[in-house]
């Protein structure tokens, strides 16, 4: 097990190294000049081309290429990710700030996700046929069919315009108004966790009547158990193991779902944060960003390797 | 992620689970029922079901409407009219217009051209760069291997639609540029069910006998491994062509990619936000049609899985 633990580490480290080397050969080499869109967006109206020289040279992007690489990637390690190009402002600590705001909403979906979608695939497996899971199975894949912006702006136009139930945009701290909070949470959190839900439900599913049709399953019914402890004892302990390697890809789908959402309801997080310094070609954010978004990611994945090989030991010998 | 594990077969792709390695290692043990019956069993699994029935009948509708738009469209879908803006659904404009006095009806038969041929070009592209790369890798394995699927390792730890939003954002807007944004993001996916395949299949007799003639590497990737990977590649292809959709109008709702004037459902969805209280059918239609065609796609995918799947054979 140690031995798959480092393998796995080292991976995720080369891993995060490419990451950063491609996203900042990306963001240099394809074509968009951060500079340029600076200079358009000011207030002063004629710049000379001395003084974008000069404001290129004050953001190190007169370097070589390879120069400004080593030098960003050195400063992540003293938790330095650069300064911003448009708002002047170190670029870790406003990631930092929104962080939270974009974990808020995403954990809270994606754990609502598990809860409700694990329980109704298993509900589904063992009803095969039968009308729950036709419901259930109809619902599912109606879930993972709908579009999450525009479910956005549907709920926003019933329960915020027309029953004026809930706050339309915004984002309050639980710990600063937790009644706030919470209503504004409603709206954001639905269009999230329906995705998690519908594939939770379908992969629970799938995967549990896999186990059910495995020879054991049938030993435990002819030892004459009771359907209860069968599935229970049995068959989760199996059907889930495909279900737990998903939930990596989930964690990774409720952050890009984020940039969406973000944007629907205006939400100060990071999606927003990301769709908007896209837009003004800022690189050091975007930057950022990625890598942070990379890091979560690869930590998760890394989390989700280490318990999947801990639970079947075919993965870890491989 | 899981690609570390060469050969195990758990493909991640669009919060799907394709056990790739199961179904080919159970194609490769010979069952050996005649052709006919197999293609009979296909036949009568996918087309038995009414959900793939109905994703076909809304498929063929949506392909019909997007080749035939000039003709069904009622107006032209950008012939701004100011002083009509913002008018309610009537007999003459079903649909109502938009703020620039738009028909709504004629722009959202337009979109599904827009969305239709950039979910049908990304696949095609995303499939040949991703199938190659799966190829290559699998087949060739150490450092090869290594190298390719690191890369791709590090493509796929972030979001998908972070990726192509970065790529498109810095190509500039136009539909050519989000083709390259979207095919680079969701390349990943099938290079890693490619290189699975692969893994699997090159372990078959028959690479070997081929071999052992002196077939060439070209020849026996070609001709002996690609049409044995085949099946579930098919399956990923039509379950994609609806997360590209869904995709591009999430881009082009965030306002990056298609420009303008092009009708494109997410931005139409995303226009009518500012009148909701007043013509919310401006949001509500082009969304509508969106989440048809990837519900007709998602159907579709299933039951093509279900289909070619081995292992669900005698449980349908």
């Amino acid at each position: 097990m140690t031995t798959f633990i480092i393998r796995r580490l080292i991976m995720a480290v080369i891993v995060l190294i490419l990451v950063s080397l491609m996203v900042f050969m990306a963001m240099r080499l394809l074509p968009g000049d951060p500079i340029r869109m600076l200079v358009t967006q000011s207030e002063q109206q004629e710049f000379t081309e001395e003084q974008i020289a000069k404001l290129r040279h004050e953001f190190g992007l007169d370097r070589p290429l390879m120069v400004q690489y080593i030098s960003w990637l050195g400063g992540i390690f003293r938790g330095d990710l650069g300064t911003s190009i448009l708002h002047r402002a170190p670029v870790a600590g406003e990631i930092l700030r929104r962080l939270p705001i974009t974990l808020h909403i995403g954990l809270t979906a994606y754990i609502i996700g598990v809860i409700i979608g694990v329980p109704f695939g298993i509900l589904c497996a063992i009803r095969r046929g039968r009308f729950l899971d036709t419901l259930v199975t109809a619902l599912a894949n109606i879930g993972i069919t709908m579009p999450a912006f525009w479910l956005g702006v549907m709920l926003i136009y019933l329960f915020g315009l027309e029953l004026r139930w809930l706050p339309v945009q915004g984002y309050t701290s639980p710990f600063d108004d937790f009644w706030l909070s919470s209503k504004q949470l409603v709206m954001p959190v639905i269009c999230m966790i329906l995705f998690p839900i519908a594939s939770n439900t379908r992969q629970t599913r799938s995967s549990m009547l896999e186990v059910m049709r495995q020879d054991y399953i049938r030993t435990a019914w002819s030892k004459g158990l009771r359907e209860r402890i069968i599935i229970i004892r049995h068959a989760l302990k199996n059907g889930l193991i495909p279900v737990i390697t998903l939930s990596g890809m989930g964690f990774s789908m409720i952050i890009g779902g984020s940039v969406i959402i973000e944007t629907v309801f205006n939400i100060p997080g990071m999606g927003r944060l990301a769709v908007t310094s896209i837009l003004n070609q800022d690189y050091p954010y975007v930057q950022g960003i990625i890598l942070i978004v990379a890091a979560f990611v690869s930590i998760v994945n890394l989390l989700v390797d280490l318990t999947y090989g801990w639970l079947d030991p075919r993965i870890r010998y491989s | 992620m899981d690609g570390s594990i060469p050969g195990s077969g758990t493909v991640k792709g669009e919060g799907r689970i394709l056990m790739a390695n199961e179904a080919v290692i159970s194609t490769g043990v010979a069952e050996a029922p005649p052709r006919v019956s197999e293609w009979r069993r296909f036949r009568r699994v996918f087309l038995g079901r009414i959900l793939v029935l109905i994703g076909l009948v809304i498929i063929a509708f949506f392909v019909f409407i997007a080749i035939f738009a000039p003709l069904l469209a009622p107006y032209p879908p950008n012939d701004p009219d100011l002083a009509s803006a913002l008018q309610q659904p009537s007999s003459t404009h079903l649909l109502g217009k938009d703020a620039l006095g738009r028909d709504t009806l004629s722009r959202v038969i337009y979109g599904a051209r827009t969305s239709l041929m950039i979910g049908l070009i990304v696949v095609v592209i995303a499939t040949i760069i991703g199938m190659t790369l799966g190829l290559v890798a699998g087949y060739y394995g150490g450092w090869t291997y290594n190298i390719i699927m690191r890369f791709i390792d590090a493509l796929m730890s972030f979001p998908m639609i972070l990726l192509a939003m970065v790529i498109a954002a810095l190509l500039g807007n136009g539909m050519r540029n989000v083709i390259i944004a979207l095919s680079i993001a969701m390349m990943p996916g099938y290079a890693r069910l490619m290189c699975a395949q692969v893994l699997a299949v090159k372990e078959n007799d028959y690479v070997t006998a081929g071999r052992s003639i002196g077939a060439s590497n070209l020849r026996i990737m070609l001709r002996h491994i690609v049409p044995n990977c085949l099946p579930p590649l098919i399956v990923l292809i039509t379950m994609q062509l609806g997360s590209v959709i869904l995709a591009e109008a999430g881009l082009s709702f965030l306002g990056i990619g298609i420009t303008p004037p092009t009708p494109a459902w997410g931005s139409m969805v995303n226009d009518g936000r500012q009148y909701l209280l007043t013509l919310p059918i401006l949001s509500f239609a082009p969304g509508l049609a969106l989440m048809l065609v990837v519900f007709g796609f998602n159907m579709v995918g299933d039951g093509l899985r279900d289909a070619l799947d081995p292992r669900l054979r005698g449980a349908l």
